[in-house]
């Protein structure tokens, strides 16, 4: 009896001393509040589905590459002479080196994985629809940042395919009418991508994008919290709120029942994550691709090079425009738009409806098309544009792959381009008041 | 003061009457903190050991071989074990002799300090082989590596009988690198693990026992 | 002008890029015996790697000392696969000069840390079972297997006396042992084999210890996911 009330007694005291301190801080930083505003009286609509895990997934792998990168930097060279070999350094010779790059290089592919179905949640649900415009831009930002890393990144292990691959995007640049060429001098810093242009980009992947990305994912989640998320109703939660306490009535607290959820996903997501990095992190050649084994050489290019799986389906797009009036500036600026157009999406899209489940079989069929588009265009940036052979003299034995490309970059631009014509002419299903299951 | 604790006992006192404790509830988030815990910890060990010496690091501290029979009675050859510098002193019959003279004016003369020297070179000329010593030449101060000054007299005045003299702060040490009282270091020259192979052929950064 | 000019080029580069594209004529590869558990194997070919490759090609990103995981003593190291004056904690280095190489052999001969990771173990396997008496060539050698194009290679057959004279048969594209040399044809065979084994384990030398991890890693998160799935079930009980 003494006993119970002793510890009852000392418990009182523990939890009064924390409290002390709680309001200690409180009094200067408002970190009770912002708990409540971001975790804990944030209401969540109570219908979040499997798409839903992204999110949060995506955060979860931007801390895992920046905890990485960071090690990583302690042991690799920016120089020349010196990149190759410090990353086998990092393999063989430093401890555990091999585990710290490896989580780094399948990191770097499943940030796009988990970004590409976050963005395709927030394409069938409607989630970037008034109110959440902003949202949804600051999230394309983050895409567009993201692929900058990304092609930062990949020149650092300074093998052939990162040498190659960084000579033909800065490339890119270069056809742009006027001031092409003088921009990608300017960016590589040389006449050809050298020590200088690793340097840079070493400094463009270690600290000035992820910087910006930091920035982005901060403002991305301070305007989520602000207007409340969307969910696969499509509905709005804040519309109808218990007239007492003021809460959505479909909302609940983020914490705890959305984070006890979001560590089921992460769980999940970690296996496949360790299957990747322990048993085949090279994922045949699509994570790490054979050539980039061979130290750059400036001299000699190999026989095929193709960018990362992440950016194929705009590099096929990019391969697909045809040269106008002699210039490649039109397949530059195609590749350019297919990236950009995702930010038009809040103002393309006419329907009275947001989410797939209301709306009807036209939308439905063109975000079909779209998506095979985007899997044939992400196919087809893997291999030689001769995978498919020629057709006969019909098309000028032109080769079959290249019309097949052209034929799904014109479906993946009328995706876009229509979409104020056949969101508003689909036939929606009448949306109810609550969320449904 | 007071009013927060009256408001905690009325909460205390709400939550432990109306609701019971979700027992379900309480274990599973102790077992996924314990595990999750667990996990990172485990994730934490590969990071922190890749900051350890990597191989190419242990390859370039790897013990090195000297062959001594090239030093001259009264000199001292340099070697280097992991960066530093070793010496490798080759006494002279009278500079043997004068060790044991004097220990009045050393801090530890009788190398009591184990962690200067490894349990064999525990001795007043710190060494395997009396003649032969061989100290790290890393001021035990603040680093500095201390300049030979082998003979005795000469601009270190009339008193000093051969030894080291640290530049940086005056720390003065004898042949057997056991440091004079009065300099600012604190203890005697590190004298590094070694052994010999033959007569003439001294490992350095190998113990008698152990390997490495 | 400059800048019209540096834009053709530019353009010229952009163009020929879908030519270069066009992967070159894949040649058939037999399939390389990897047991990176055989260390036996792995002994075998560390010691043809360094009695053979070794004079030519470096392998810079290799420790000797690295040998110990695959059953090796600290003396069998040095006895058996140490030049004078190497340290056991050397990296495989080679004693020829990069430009005399290029002289000699038209291209210096590449480092072969990663050679396995770069073409795979079924190449190298091919490769070096490829060779056949090209009397047209410089080196008096031709390979298909390094350019199935027009079967031309730098290199010289340095298995020459082990393996004997292959010729090859234009129209079959198949080779046979015309000459025989100190080795039996399978003998030959396993020896390259092991060889490959060996320069598939140097390329990645973690890759034991990286599967064997991999499986206690998938363990815990088999643990964790039930817990969390239970935890989430736990909480979400009150939810309607």
């Amino acid at each position: 009896m003494t006993q119970e009330t002793h510890s009852k007694q000392n418990k009182s005291t523990l939890s009064n001393a924390l409290n002390c301190t709680l309001n200690w801080v409180d009094a200067r930083f408002p970190l009770t509040s912002n708990i409540k505003a971001h975790l804990t009286e944030y209401y969540a609509p109570k219908n979040f589905n499997f798409w839903y895990f992204f999110g949060s997934l995506a955060l979860l792998v931007l801390v895992l590459q920046i905890l990485t990168g960071i090690f990583l930097t302690m042991h690799y060279k920016p120089d020349a002479d010196l990149a190759f070999g410090s990353v086998e350094y990092i393999m063989r010779d430093v401890p555990w080196g091999w585990l710290i790059r490896y989580m780094h290089s399948t990191g770097a592919s499943m940030f796009f994985v988990v970004v590409y179905l976050h963005m395709f949640r927030g394409i069938i649900y409607g989630s970037y629809r008034n109110p959440r415009e902003l949202i949804w831009l600051f999230g394309v930002a983050i895409f567009l940042a993201l692929m900058g890393e990304a092609f930062f990144g990949y020149l650092l292990p300074w093998g052939q395919m990162s040498y190659w691959g960084a000579q033909v995007i800065v490339n890119l640049f270069s056809t742009i009418p006027f001031i092409g060429p003088d921009v990608s001098e300017w960016l590589r810093g040389d006449y050809l991508v050298s020590d200088a242009t690793l340097n840079r980009f070493f400094a463009f992947h270690v600290i000035a994008l992820p910087l910006v990305l930091l920035g982005l994912v901060v403002a991305h989640l301070i305007a989520l919290h602000e207007v409340g998320s969307n969910n696969p109703d499509g509905v709005e939660i804040k519309k109808l709120k218990d007239k007492k306490t003021g809460i959505p009535l479909d909302g609940i607290p983020f914490h705890p029942y959305y984070t006890v959820k979001d560590l089921v996903g992460v769980s999940a997501f970690l296996i496949v994550f360790t299957v990747i990095v322990f048993f085949a992190p090279e994922m045949g050649g699509y994570f790490l691709e054979a050539n980039n084994f061979v130290p750059a050489d400036p001299l000699k290019t190999p026989a095929h090079i193709a960018p990362v799986w992440y950016f194929t389906p705009y590099y096929s797009i990019l391969r697909a425009v045809p040269p106008i009036l002699n210039s490649q500036f039109p397949g530059v600026a195609a590749m350019g738009l297919s990236v950009v157009a995702f930010a038009f999406l809040p103002w393309l899209d006419k329907s009275p409806v947001k989410s797939i489940r209301y709306r009807g079989g036209l939308y439905k069929a063109w975000l079909a098309a779209f998506v095979v588009s985007f899997l044939v265009l992400g196919y087809l940036g893997t291999v030689p544009s001769n995978v498919w052979g020629q057709f006969g003299d019909w098309l000028s034995g032109a080769d079959r792959a290249t019309v097949v490309a052209r034929f799904f970059t014109v479906v993946y631009f009328l995706f876009f381009a229509l979409m104020p014509w056949y969101t508003a002419k689909d036939k929606t299903k009448p949306v109810p008041e609550r969320v449904t299951g | 003061m007071s009013d927060n604790q009256n408001d905690k006992h009325q909460t205390d006192s709400q939550s432990c009457g109306c609701s019971q404790v979700d027992l379900e509830k309480r274990n599973f988030l102790i077992a996924t903190s314990a595990v999750g815990a667990l996990g990172c910890a485990a994730v934490a060990v590969p990071f922190v050991k890749s900051m350890t010496p990597s191989e190419r690091a242990k390859a370039a501290g790897a013990p090195v071989e000297v062959d001594i029979s090239k030093i001259e009675p009264g000199t001292v050859l340099t070697a280097e074990w992991r960066g530093q510098p070793v010496w490798i002193i080759n006494r002279t019959e009278e500079m043997t002799a004068e060790l044991s003279k004097h220990h009045d004016q050393l801090s530890d003369p009788n190398a009591e300090v184990s962690s200067q020297q490894p349990a064999y070179c525990k001795n007043e000329g710190r060494s395997i082989k009396p003649n032969i010593g061989v100290v790290v030449g890393i001021c035990t101060h603040l680093g500095c590596s201390p300049t030979e000054k082998l003979k005795a007299g000469g601009d270190m005045g009339d008193g000093w009988q051969g030894g080291f003299f640290c530049p940086c702060h005056g720390s003065k040490f004898d042949l057997a690198g056991r440091v004079f009282k009065g300099s600012p270091a604190p203890v005697n020259l590190v004298v590094p693990p070694h052994k010999y192979l033959s007569e003439n052929l001294l490992l350095i950064g190998v113990d008698t026992e152990d390997k490495a | 002008m400059k800048i019209v000019n540096r834009l053709r080029n530019t353009l010229l580069v952009l163009l020929t890029l879908p030519l270069l594209a066009i992967a070159s004529e894949e040649a058939r590869l037999d399939k390389a015996p990897i047991d990176a558990s055989d260390y036996a194997s792995l002994q075998r070919g560390a010691k043809t790697f360094v009695n053979y490759c070794l004079n030519c090609h470096s392998a810079n990103y290799m420790r000797y000392n690295r040998l110990l995981e695959i059953g090796l003593t600290e003396k069998q190291i040095k006895e058996n696969l140490l030049f004078t004056g190497e340290k056991v904690g050397d990296t495989m280095k080679v004693a020829m000069d990069k430009k005399d190489a290029k002289k000699w052999f038209g291209a210096a001969p590449p480092d072969l840390s990663v050679e396995v990771r770069a073409r795979g173990a079924d190449w190298v396997y091919s490769y070096m079972r490829g060779f056949y008496r090209d009397t047209t060539s410089p080196t008096g050698w031709g390979n298909c297997v390094f350019d199935p194009v027009y079967c031309k290679v730098s290199m010289p057959h340095v298995l020459y006396e082990l393996q004997g004279e292959q010729a090859l048969n234009h129209e079959t594209h198949e080779l046979k042992l015309v000459k025989p040399g100190l080795l039996s044809i399978e003998e030959y065979d396993t020896l390259v084999g092991d060889l490959t084994n060996f320069m598939a384990y140097m390329a990645e030398p973690a890759k034991q210890q990286r599967n064997q991890l991999g499986w206690f890693v998938l363990l815990f998160l088999g643990v964790l996911l039930v817990l969390t799935y239970r935890l989430k079930k736990a909480y979400w009980k009150e939810i309607h």
